[in-house]
């Protein structure tokens, strides 16, 4: 599974990146989890508002912090 | 704050039985918010007294002296923008949670430009929106085909026009102000959007911004229940006032200084309105400072009170909020310097347009 959590580097964002880890680690699910900063790449997947959170190439959610229960479902399915 | 922990009681009460109140009907959410303000309106309406008693009374500070009044000033402006900010953000996050960036956009694209810059400087109000997140919303707009003119509008509107400047501005200045700015603030933001619109800038956006293919919209335009909205708002809270307490302690401490230790008048022979020159001089001081609203206002009313002229004040403000260096140098990677010009000097102008004014009218 691959997880790439897209923004700039904002506070937001750094909390959105430690979330998802957090989950991915107490799921034990073998995940690829990565940091998308580039502004053309994170474009490129139609998101308006940073943080993001895309699971194989689908854009979970945006612009906003994801609550833990919620990054599980998306990657426990 | 007997409020806040009030409304902490009904957000936790909230989380713990989280599956059985996503079915409660709407009216006990009304009811509960109806509660909430009733309550909130009784405590703020005693803490001037209960700043004066804590000044005068406990800590025994006599009266009349630079230190009470620059203690009762802390005093009472402290708590009473804490709970200006807590409503004003609980109540504009459960509206924020209608709109979202997407849908925003979806209204936006496709309108004539004077209509869409009017619509979109509104919609920067209540539009989610970070400025970090400044560049992905660019790109999404104008290649969504919303005007680029209008995108300005939104960008424009979104920083300067929000919730907390306002809230502020209400609490401690009164509520002409507040209105003064945002009638003045949406006008600057449809204005600018709407010049730079006519000036056909389309050719001065990095050249990659317009090759990009926007991918499928994201997946998360599930309805919310009213429960979802009301955590929505408490998030709101959370974050918003977790972020900016510390700048409107700093804020007011400043202001409780300048209140009690400097002489009335004093500022009137700097930031007074006698001078042609204090207006522009505002303006260019606030561009490289990086504060926000919250820090910002406690200032300003003490400024004010001390002599300053409002028109100054207020394109001072306007600059430190609107025209960020930071924001700029995120704007860089999408707009060619030239279009970076030509913002500055748009919204530069709308500004001090405004202290001009205000200092004549006021």
């Amino acid at each position: 599974m691959e997880i790439k959590v897209l923004g700039p580097g904002c506070a937001k964002c750094k909390k959105a990146e430690a979330l998802v880890k957090e989950v991915v680690s107490e799921t034990g699910i073998a995940a690829d989890v990565q940091k998308v900063t580039d502004l053309m790449e994170i474009a490129g997947y139609g998101v308006f508002a940073t943080p993001a959170v895309v699971v194989d190439g689908e854009v979970k959610c945006s612009g906003k912090v994801p609550k833990k229960d919620e990054i599980k479902k998306w990657i426990t399915k | 704050m007997e409020p806040l922990d009030d409304l902490t009681c009904t957000a936790c009460a909230g989380n713990r039985v989280h599956e059985k109140q996503l079915r409660r009907p709407a009216w006990m959410y009304v009811l509960a918010a109806v509660a909430g303000v009733v309550l909130w309106w009784l405590v703020y309406g005693k803490l001037r007294w209960l700043a004066a008693l804590l000044t005068y009374s406990l800590f025994r500070i006599p009266a009349g002296t630079s230190l009470g009044s620059s203690v009762e000033f802390f005093l009472y402006d402290t708590p009473k923008v804490m709970m200006l900010l807590l409503i004003v953000v609980y109540g504009v996050g459960i509206i924020r949670s209608f709109f979202t960036p997407e849908r925003t956009r979806d209204m936006l694209s496709g309108k004539s430009e004077l209509f869409g810059n009017v619509l979109a400087a509104l919609l920067g109000i209540v539009t989610p929106f970070c400025s970090c997140s400044a560049v992905p919303l660019f790109i999404g707009f104008v290649t969504a085909g919303v005007p680029l003119g209008v995108t300005f509008s939104f960008l424009i509107s979104a920083p300067m026009v929000n919730e907390i400047a306002l809230a502020l501005l209400y609490g401690l200045l009164g509520w002409k102000v507040a209105a003064l700015y945002l009638v003045t603030g949406l006008l600057i933001a449809i204005i600018s959007g709407w010049v730079i619109g006519r000036l056909h800038m389309e050719k001065h956006i990095e050249d990659w911004v317009m090759q990009i293919r926007a991918g499928a919209a994201s997946g998360q335009d599930e309805t919310l229940t009213w429960h979802d909205r009301f955590v929505y708002g408490w998030d709101a809270v959370k974050d918003i006032i977790g972020r900016v307490w510390k700048y409107v302690i700093i804020g007011i401490a400043v202001g409780a200084g300048i209140h009690g230790f400097v002489p009335e008048g004093l500022m009137a022979s700097i930031m007074g309105k006698g001078d042609w020159w204090s207006v522009p001089l505002a303006t260019i001081v606030g561009v490289p400072m990086y504060s926000n609203a919250a820090g910002i206002i406690p200032v300003v009313e003490a400024l004010l009170g001390k002599g300053a002229a409002l028109g100054t004040v207020l394109a001072f403000m306007m600059s430190v909020i609107a025209l960020s260096l930071p924001e700029m140098i995120i704007l860089r990677k999408v707009l060619k310097p030239r279009m970076i010009q030509v913002f500055v000097g748009v919204v530069g102008g709308g500004i001090l347009l405004v202290g001009y004014l205000f200092n004549m009218i006021i």
